[in-house]
C-alpha cells in the first residue's frame, strides 16, 4: 500500500515516497514518481485516490508557478502550504473533492527553516518536525518518536530514514519495494539513493 | 450446529449437547494410567468433548448479543484495544502490556491486570475478549497443574500453548476472541508461544498484540537484540508501550512489566505512561534519566540553519 515519510534536519527536509503504483491487487508500474518538486525550494509528496492524486499535484504545480511568474518571487514555504490546504479544502466542499494526502516540505530561504506540513485530503494541515502518510505511518511514527533529531545531519536523517523504511518492509504484509527520496535545502532540490 | 457438536462428541447420549461430558474429568482413571501416558492421558477415553451454551446456535446467539458494529445498543461490549508485548532474549523474556480497557470509544477502566500469571513459571498476555483471555488462561493454569501431578514434572511452555491452541480451536466459529502470548521458562530456556483464537500457534523471539502493536514494534524492532542486558532489555519493554499508549487511542493509562528467569517469573513494575512521558521510569534499571515524550527529548534542538554571515533570526529556540 501506499507509504510517504518526511522529516526535517540541521537546514533540510527529507521526502520519501514509494514508487508503486498499484490497481487492485496489481502492480501497474514500480517506479513512479510521487515527489514533484513544485518550486525551487519546495516539495511535494502525494498519494490516495489514483486520478486525483496527479490531477492534484499539477493544479498545485502551475498555481504556485503563476504566482511566481506573476510575482517575480516564489511563495514561502508556509504560503505555499496554507494555499495548497485551502485547495484541499474548497474541493471538499464541491461536488467532486479530490481526495489526496499531502506531506509538503519546502526551505525557508528568508529565514533559513526547514519547513514540513502534514495535510490529508481533509484538509487538515498540521506543522511538524517528521510526518508519514498510508500505512507506513503506524509503524514509523513511534519510531521517529524515538530517534528523530531536529539536529540531525544529513546522513543521520538518511539513516533515520532508511529505519522507516526497513521498519516497513519488515513488518507490512504489503510493503512496497523501492521509494523514491528527495532532499531540499538551502541549494534547492536533489533526489537521493538510499 | 448440532452436527458439528456430534462431530467433536464422543460420549454424547443426546446428541444436542453434551454437558456430561467435561464435567467428570478425571475419575474414570485407574491408578494405573496415571503419569505414564507421555503427556496423552487425556486421550486415554477418546477424542475429548466441548462444553457448549444451551441455546440452538451458540455462534449466533453470541452474535446477536456481542456485535456492535451492527447493533450500539449490543448487550455485551467486548474489550478490543491493547497493547501487548513478549521478546525472548539472552537474559530471560521480558513482558510487557498497557492497562486500558475500552468499550467502543468509552475507556471503561485503566487498571486492568493484562498479564495472567498462569503458575509461577508460566505467563500469559491478554488482548481480545477480557473474559474469554482471564477465563481460559486461568483454566490452561488448572490444566498445567494437572500434569505436574500425573507426570511429575512441569509442563513445558510449548505443550501449556498447545493445549490452549487446542482448546480454543475447538470453539472456532464460536465467537472467543482472544490473542495471548504464552511465555516461561523451562527445560529448553525461555519460550514465547503466539496463541489466537483462530487457533493460530506460532513460536518465535518477538510477539507484539493489540491495536497499538504497530507503535509498539516499531521502537521495539529498531531496539531489540537477542544479546540485550537485562536492564536494556526492560528499557525497551517499557519504552515500547510507552510508544503505543502514547499514539494509540484505545492503549494506554499504565504499563506493567514482568522479566521471567531461569527461577520463574518477577513483576518489575506498574509505570503511568503520562508520567514516563514528562519524568521517565524513575530510578529503575535502564533508565534514561529523562521524560519519554518527543518535546522533551529535543528540547532545545532546532532544525534552523542560518549561516554565520547572516543575521541570527530565532537561530536558538
Amino acid at each position: 500500500m501506499e507509504t510517504s515519510f518526511a522529516l526535517t534536519g540541521k537546514g533540510y527536509v527529507i521526502v520519501a515516497a514509494d514508487t508503486t503504483a498499484a490497481r487492485s491487487i496489481v502492480k501497474m508500474k514500480v517506479d513512479e514518481d510521487k515527489i514533484k518538486e513544485i518550486s525551487p525550494h519546495l516539495l511535494m509528496a502525494y498519494s490516495g485516490e489514483p486520478g486525483d492524486t496527479v490531477q492534484f499535484a499539477e493544479f498545485v504545480e502551475r498555481n504556485i508557478r503563476l504566482y511566481q511568474i506573476r510575482n517575480l518571487y516564489p511563495l514561502r514555504p508556509s504560503a505555499a502550504a496554507s494555499w495548497i490546504r485551502r485547495s484541499l479544502a474548497d474541493s471538499l466542499r464541491s461536488r467532486s473533492p479530490y481526495s489526496v494526502n499531502l506531506l509538503v516540505g519546502g526551505y525557508d530561504t528568508a529565514t533559513h527553516e526547514p519547513k514540513l506540513y502534514w495535510i490529508d485530503y481533509l484538509g487538515t494541515q498540521v506543522d511538524v518536525p517528521f510526518g508519514a502518510h498510508g500505512y507506513g505511518s503506524y509503524f514509523a511514527l513511534s519510531l521517529l518518536d524515538r530517534y528523530h533529531d531536529p539536529e540531525a545531519s544529513l546522513e543521520e536523517g538518511l539513516a533515520t530514514l532508511k529505519r522507516c523504511v526497513d521498519e516497513v518492509a519488515k513488518r507490512l504484509v504489503v510493503s512496497p519495494g523501492r521509494y523514491k527520496v528527495k532532499v531540499v535545502d538551502k541549494d534547492g532540490v536533489r533526489e537521493v539513493e538510499i | 450446529m448440532n452436527t458439528f457438536v456430534e462431530r467433536f462428541t464422543t460420549n454424547a447420549s443426546n446428541g444436542l449437547f453434551c454437558g456430561n461430558g467435561a464435567v467428570e474429568e478425571d475419575e474414570e482413571f485407574s491408578d494405573a494410567m496415571w503419569g505414564s501416558e507421555a503427556g496423552f492421558g487425556s486421550l486415554a477415553r477418546g477424542v475429548p468433548s466441548f462444553t457448549v451454551p444451551s441455546v440452538s446456535d451458540p455462534a449466533a446467539f453470541l452474535r446477536l448479543h456481542t456485535d456492535d458494529h451492527a447493533d450500539p445498543n449490543c448487550k455485551i461490549k467486548i474489550q478490543h484495544g491493547t497493547t501487548t508485548l513478549a521478546f525472548r532474549f539472552q537474559g530471560g523474556v521480558i513482558v510487557a502490556v498497557d492497562s486500558r480497557a475500552t468499550a467502543g470509544s468509552y475507556v471503561a477502566s485503566g487498571t486492568v491486570k493484562k498479564v495472567i500469571e498462569i503458575n509461577p513459571y508460566l505467563l500469559g498476555t491478554m488482548a481480545g475478549g477480557a473474559a474469554d483471555c482471564q477465563y481460559w488462561e486461568t483454566y490452561l493454569g488448572m490444566h498445567c497443574r494437572l500434569h505436574e501431578l500425573r507426570n511429575r514434572e512441569r509442563i513445558s511452555v510449548s505443550a501449556a500453548s498447545k493445549y490452549l491452541s487446542n482448546l480454543v480451536y475447538g470453539y472456532k466459529g464460536m465467537g472467543l476472541s482472544m490473542g495471548t502470548m504464552i511465555c516461561g521458562w523451562d527445560k529448553t530456556g525461555p519460550a514465547v508461544f503466539y496463541v489466537d483464537s483462530d487457533g493460530t500457534r506460532l513460536k518465535g523471539d518477538l510477539f507484539s498484540v493489540g491495536s497499538g502493536s504497530t507503535f509498539a514494534y516499531g521502537v521495539l524492532d529498531q531496539g531489540y537484540r537477542w544479546d540485550l542486558s537485562d536492564e536494556e532489555a526492560q528499557e525497551l519493554g517499557r519504552r515500547s508501550i510507552y510508544a503505543a499508549g502514547h499514539r494509540d487511542a484505545f492503549s494506554g493509562n499504565t504499563c506493567n512489566l514482568y522479566h521471567v528467569k531461569e527461577n520463574g517469573w518477577n513483576f518489575i513494575g506498574n509505570y503511568d505512561i503520562s508520567k514516563l512521558h514528562y519524568d521517565g521510569p524513575g530510578d529503575v534499571a535502564g533508565s534514561p534519566g529523562h521524560g519519554y515524550g518527543y518535546d522533551l527529548r529535543v528540547e532545545g534542538r532546532s532544525s534552523v540553519n542560518a549561516p554565520e554571515a547572516a543575521p541570527a533570526v530565532a537561530a536558538q529556540a
